[in-house]
């Protein structure tokens, strides 16, 4: 993995630059730009990662969330909680927002950005209420004639006992027979790790998209690995094989597109990201508003129904 | 007229694997006079194995049996035609070691994929069936098998004809990567548009069904059976146990507690299966007409 080591010197680098911050004298102003041309250089090594960069990348902790992604790109959000069957899951934030003035019901996994978040979230693992609550505002999307965009970052679905008790399988199944028969325009957005299960229940899209450090795959490389060679240590190696980048995934006919995202990843430069994430939405979402419903409903069975036929 | 000898023709070779796989050729069973449980170790005249339907006359225990020996107990007899035979898994990632893999476990059992896919009559009434055979690659979805099923899926929907899977999976196939997590959607899409349209399904879960079948087709039944003391939940009981830390309580993801939980019908005795499946199909002469 070469990204972690790139990241830490841009981050020293980062540091000298804001100290340096404001000072005129020709010695620091010499220093700046060779630290900046530093800077450039290590960066344009990034431009072909290993897909357990990539992965190391999708899950680094200052990498933007749902909250991050509501805030920059949509107004007027106003949160919706709970299944209205048992209780309410907060490693899933959804609720109904403008996008570009247009009602939109906007859904994603929330992994929290410290560890406190992390616990409250429970890393974005959701229970099945998290998919109850999940589908009963895609629901209430489709009755309000409001397009559906999705956020996808989890590491799966929690496996625990609880979970198990209420339907975890049942949640996650009902969730993809009922997105298949939405008929408003639905878009996934693979933000950071889309494990298992766990993702697609939010990804049953029309179009999905993937930033261009994001991953998706059947199971975390860690369970990969120790599925298959009962050792959870050779996930780097679980990742090359797995196939899992946004490339790759591009090229199987999965997502439709790949977000550009600044050189050694998002957390870098968010406002970079926002901007081209905002320009992919909003050609995808056009192109999907002028079909209607039952044209919606067929697009999104095509898509999924020819993977490997 | 020639129609008629290729479908006898079918007919017999199924009826020959379905009596292999009762015989045990194609299963770990040996060709012996007396077989032991492995659960209770006892040992039982095959005959008195085969007149249980291979749960053992001493504990009760339910083996392991083949799809096409499901088939031939629930199907009237001569009835049945295999569907999409042919389709097989495809190492879309050509991921190291998985075709050899594939070889093994087809000469192993016999099997072409890890699912049988026909139509066939239950005392005269047509159905479509699909059985999972946890045998092969431990009944895990693929490219292959969720191309059958769905086929079975929208072949149901075509005729009209009610639709009956039998689950037994440990999930999603690995070697197939994101193409077997899409398998998921695809299936789910395709009984979505098979309910809409009124057609019913019966989704009959045996063990073990879990992960990815778990979270998807087997869960989306109309009528939703289970074969006693089958395992079945999404997570593994392993995967649990290292997440909480501690061990799971005895009878935890088996069919009784999923009744318990809200999540079956009824759990169905493998000796009443065809009677019960019978009598629902009874029940929903109607289903399927809806837009007809």
């Amino acid at each position: 993995m070469i990204i972690k080591d790139v990241l830490q010197q841009v981050e020293s680098i980062d540091a000298r630059l804001c100290e340096l911050k404001g000072d005129r004298t020709a010695g620091a102003l010499a220093e700046v730009s060779r630290l900046q041309r530093r800077r450039a250089e290590l960066l344009a090594g990034c431009i072909r990662l290993k897909a357990e960069d990539k992965v190391f990348l999708a899950r680094h902790p200052r990498r933007p969330k749902i909250d991050d992604y509501i805030a920059a790109l949509f107004t007027n959000f106003f949160e919706q909680r709970g299944d209205r069957q048992c209780k309410e899951d907060a490693s899933i934030l959804g609720g109904i927002a403008l996008y570009k003035g247009q009602p939109v019901t906007v859904i994603g996994h929330r992994k929290g950005s410290d560890l406190a978040g992390n616990m409250k979230y429970n890393f974005g693992m959701p229970g099945p209420e998290g998919y109850r609550k999940a589908l009963r505002l895609m629901k209430q999307a489709d009755k309000f004639g409001r397009p559906i965009i999705t956020f996808i970052d989890t590491p799966g679905a929690y496996p625990g006992m609880e979970a198990e008790e209420r339907g975890q399988g049942e949640a996650i199944a009902r969730n993809l027979a009922e997105m298949s028969q939405l008929t408003v325009p639905v878009i996934a957005v693979v933000t950071g790790e889309g494990s298992s299960g766990g993702a697609l229940a939010l990804g049953v899209a029309n179009h999905i998209l993937m930033l261009e450090n994001a991953v998706y795959s059947v199971l975390s490389p860690e369970g990969f690995a120790s599925i298959l060679w009962k050792d959870a240590s050779r996930s780097g190696e679980a990742c090359e094989i797995m196939k899992l980048t946004a490339q790759d995934l591009l090229k199987f006919g999965v997502a439709e597109e790949v977000v550009p995202e600044p050189l050694g990843g998002a957390q870098l430069d968010p406002n970079a990201l926002f901007a081209s994430l905002d320009a992919a939405l909003e050609k995808n979402l056009t192109a999907l508003r002028r079909m209607n419903g039952a044209a919606l409903q067929a697009q999104r069975y095509k898509k999924f129904r020819q993977i490997g036929q | 007229m020639e129609n008629i000898f290729k479908r006898f023709g079918a007919a017999r070779r199924f009826d020959r694997r379905a009596r292999t796989e009762a015989a045990g050729s194609a299963t770990p069973w040996r060709e012996t006079v007396f077989v032991t449980c492995p659960k209770c170790e006892r040992r039982a005249a095959r005959q008195n194995w085969a007149e249980s339907l291979y749960v053992c006359p001493n504990c009760g225990h339910y083996q392991t049996i083949g799809g096409y020996y499901r088939l031939s107990l629930i199907f009237d007899h001569g009835s049945f035609r295999e569907l999409n035979e042919r389709i097989t898994a495809a190492d879309l990632l050509h991921f190291p070691g998985y075709s050899e893999k594939l070889l093994i476990q087809k000469r192993k059992t016999g099997l072409s994929e890890a699912v049988v896919t026909a139509t066939g009559r239950i005392d005269g009434m047509p159905v479509v069936a699909a059985v999972l055979d946890s045998r092969f690659f431990m009944g895990s979805m693929g490219t292959g098998v969720g191309e059958k099923v769905t086929l079975a899926v929208e072949y149901a929907a075509a005729k009209k004809l009610p639709l009956i899977i039998f689950s037994a999976s440990g999930g999603a196939r690995m070697q197939e990567g994101i193409f077997s997590l899409m398998q998921m959607a695809k299936t789910s899409a395709a009984i979505a548009k098979f309910s809409a349209g009124g057609g019913l399904f019966i989704s009959y879960l045996t063990h073990p069904t879990t992960g990815g079948v778990t979270a998807s087709f087997a869960s989306l039944g109309d009528i939703t059976l289970a074969e006693p003391g089958a395992l079945i939940g999404f997570a593994g009981p392993r995967v649990i146990e290292q997440t909480i830390g501690q061990k799971l309580p005895d009878g935890f993801q088996r069919s009784e507690f999923l009744e318990e939980h809200g999540f079956v019908d009824q759990i169905v005795p493998r000796s009443e299966m065809r009677a019960t499946l019978s009598k629902l199909l009874r029940l929903h002469t109607t289903a399927g007409r809806r837009h007809a």
